[in-house]
């Protein structure tokens, strides 16, 4: 029924660690899931599941990627879409080069190699941090892009540029159809997800967040700065090159390098900000934010279709969407998972005030 | 009150003739003395006598120019800080350094890390040897948590607490590491009395339970000379007095570098 945390006491130390110690948000998130794996399959559109939905859990693991890093472990990168394009590369060649390897082998090793590509790009973050760190990132990105513009060899000697995803299929089952599509996105997703949840409440989610409240506190207890922050760069990337992977096979298709530029990183940086630096929900609420609300305002723009003149529409839309970013930061600047918290906090003492 | 000098065993770390400079600045010169085995020793100063540096030097911050610090017998002249950690050496800081987006249990159990043994893949699995660990050390914890009385916090973000508990909380973190010698830098800096007292009352309670060697920098004389076993001077960077309290009390250069001297 209502959101109250009165009178559920723990008696063991298991249950009060548990990954959600209230009964309510297991009940919530057991709803969410069977909604995400039955429910939608049967009930969505092709086009929801293509254009909405899949795009929705890409983006939210890359922003899930970079909020270990810059959420968690503090370390401000613009490199997100570099390290999906190594994802997304790695995982074509892959597939391309050693055929009778399972996608899902193909994503892991995928990840991986973008998880050693990141490492490598988080060398300087022992020196350097905060927007001199962004800067050092920067170049990841433009390297990257550079990288698999100009070596043929990336795109499999692709005329065009672009790499193109074979066709989907695993355990002789054709997967090509949106509902396994979105299906096979929506598991990856969620076991990631578990994953990362599970870094962030032990041993290693404090050591990033010990780097990233005081780094000098963190060393004398014992911390090595740089094996850490190595570490959160590896998870990262590793998330956002699986995003990327999943990009190519599971949401475009086709893809050309362009695709993973510098906007691409800004985009998930905003979600991730937008969302909740250092939180796993804020993760996905900053990526349901920038992926639904332009659809939302597109679709609300169509009402006023004779009204006004397409291209008006189009800015007008864009203003919006921007005066609602900006609102948001100012009502809570620590993002939407912090208005979900405070809501939570005053649901547990309704109808009281204090 | 003195500890009664009966457990005080031998030398646990010596500090010989430190130097210390930034630049022209020396902040520490030739200093040399030495820390036993579970005693309390206070190192006491004007503003500015190096007494932190020193801190820093110990636990391998600071590098020194010149001498050695030998450590439970071995000799060392470079060190990191998270070598003294794994080593036993803990400290608290003089301006508070907790993680303030973490909550307090949080904090303390990042005391715990260098204990923690399982792999990041089991971790990220939080099951198994991760999820029993996690539980061992979540126990340990809550030990130190009631014992410095902080039960009712333990969920609480440290940033939205009052000072004086950030202090206590950030003892108990040092504490997690169970560690054989343990730095306090002005643990009582502004506290009110009560606060005061019961820091004192928590410093000797480890100090007697536990057996941890503390060595503490304080300015409050009154609890200085109550809870330290012997007090070590600095002025300028050179030491001027070291022994018992009462001795150094008494000793014509301290009075005068507190007072200062007509010229």
């Amino acid at each position: 029924m209502l959101y109250r945390e009165a009178g559920q006491f723990k008696t063991s130390y298991p249950a009060d660690q548990a990954i959600f110690p209230i009964p309510q948000d297991r009940w919530s998130l057991a709803i969410v899931l069977v909604a995400a794996f039955a429910v939608v399959p049967m009930v969505a559109n092709n086009y929801w599941l293509v254009s909405i939905l899949i795009p929705f859990l890409v983006f939210s693991l890359a922003a899930l990627g970079l909020n270990i890093l810059t959420g968690y472990a503090g370390q401000v990168s613009l490199g997100t879409g570099g390290f999906m394009a190594v994802g997304a590369f790695a995982a074509y060649n892959l597939a391309v080069r050693l055929p009778q390897l399972n996608y899902i082998v193909d994503f892991a090793l995928a990840g991986l190699i973008a998880a050693a590509v990141g490492v490598l790009f988080g060398l300087p973050s022992l020196r350097i941090k905060g927007f001199y760190l962004a800067v050092a990132t920067l170049a990841a990105q433009f390297f990257i892009e550079w990288l698999f513009t100009r070596v043929p060899w990336f795109t499999n000697y692709s005329s065009s540029g672009v790499i193109t995803a074979p066709k989907m299929q695993m355990f002789g089952f054709d997967l090509s159809d949106p509902v396994s599509r979105y299906l096979i996105t929506l598991c990856i997703v969620t076991v990631l997800t578990l994953a990362a949840k599970n870094m962030v409440r032990s041993a290693v989610g404090r050591s990033w967040m010990a780097i990233r409240d005081m780094d000098i506190a963190a060393e004398i207890i014992g911390i090595r700065p740089l094996h850490t922050k190595l570490l959160a760069f590896a998870v990262s990337s590793f998330y956002c090159g699986v995003a990327g992977a999943l990009w190519v096979f599971f949401y475009i298709g086709a893809v050309e390098p362009q695709a993973f530029d510098i906007n691409r990183s800004f985009q998930v940086l905003f979600m991730v900000i937008i969302g909740g630096l250092g939180s796993v929900l804020g993760s996905f609420l900053g990526a349901g934010f920038i992926v639904f609300l332009p659809i939302a305002l597109n679709n609300a723009a169509a009402l006023f279709g004779g009204a006004l003149q397409a291209d008006t529409l189009s800015h007008l839309e864009l203003i919006i969407f921007g005066g609602l970013i900006i609102f948001f930061l100012i009502v809570e600047p620590l993002g939407l998972a912090r208005l979900w918290q405070i809501g939570k906090e005053k649901l547990r003492l309704w109808p009281f005030p204090h | 009150m003195t500890q009664p000098p009966r457990k005080i065993g031998g030398t646990l770390l010596k500090v010989d003739g430190i130097s210390l400079a930034f630049g022209g600045v020396k902040a520490l010169s030739d200093i040399s003395f030495e820390i036993r085995e579970h005693e309390i020793l206070a190192i006491i100063g004007p503003n500015g006598a190096g007494k932190s540096s020193m801190l820093n030097v110990i636990n391998g911050f600071y590098h020194p120019q010149q001498g050695a610090i030998t450590y439970k017998g071995a000799t060392r002249s470079q060190m990191r800080p998270h070598e003294a950690a794994a080593q036993g050496i803990a400290r608290t800081f003089q301006n508070i350094a907790l993680f303030r987006g973490m909550s307090t249990l949080d904090n303390i159990m990042t005391g715990r890390l260098l204990k923690m043994k399982t792999n990041f893949f089991m971790q990220a699995l939080y099951w198994g040897p991760a999820l029993k660990e996690e539980i061992a050390h979540r126990e340990v914890v809550e030990r130190i948590i009631d014992f410095l009385e902080i039960q009712s916090i333990r969920k609480t973000p440290v940033g939205r607490l009052p000072y004086g508990l950030q202090k206590r909380v950030e003892l108990g973190r040092a504490l997690a590491a169970e560690p054989e010698l343990l730095l306090l830098d002005e643990p009582m800096a502004g506290m009110n009395v009560e606060e005061k007292e019961d820091m004192c009352r928590f410093i000797l309670d480890v100090n007697d339970e536990f057996g941890t060697t503390i060595a503490l920098i304080e300015h409050d004389m009154g609890v200085v000379m109550d809870i330290s076993d012997r007090v070590v001077v600095l002025d300028y960077g050179r030491k001027i007095a070291d022994g018992r309290p009462d001795q150094v009390r008494a000793n014509q250069d301290v009075i005068d570098a507190y007072l200062g001297v007509g010229h």
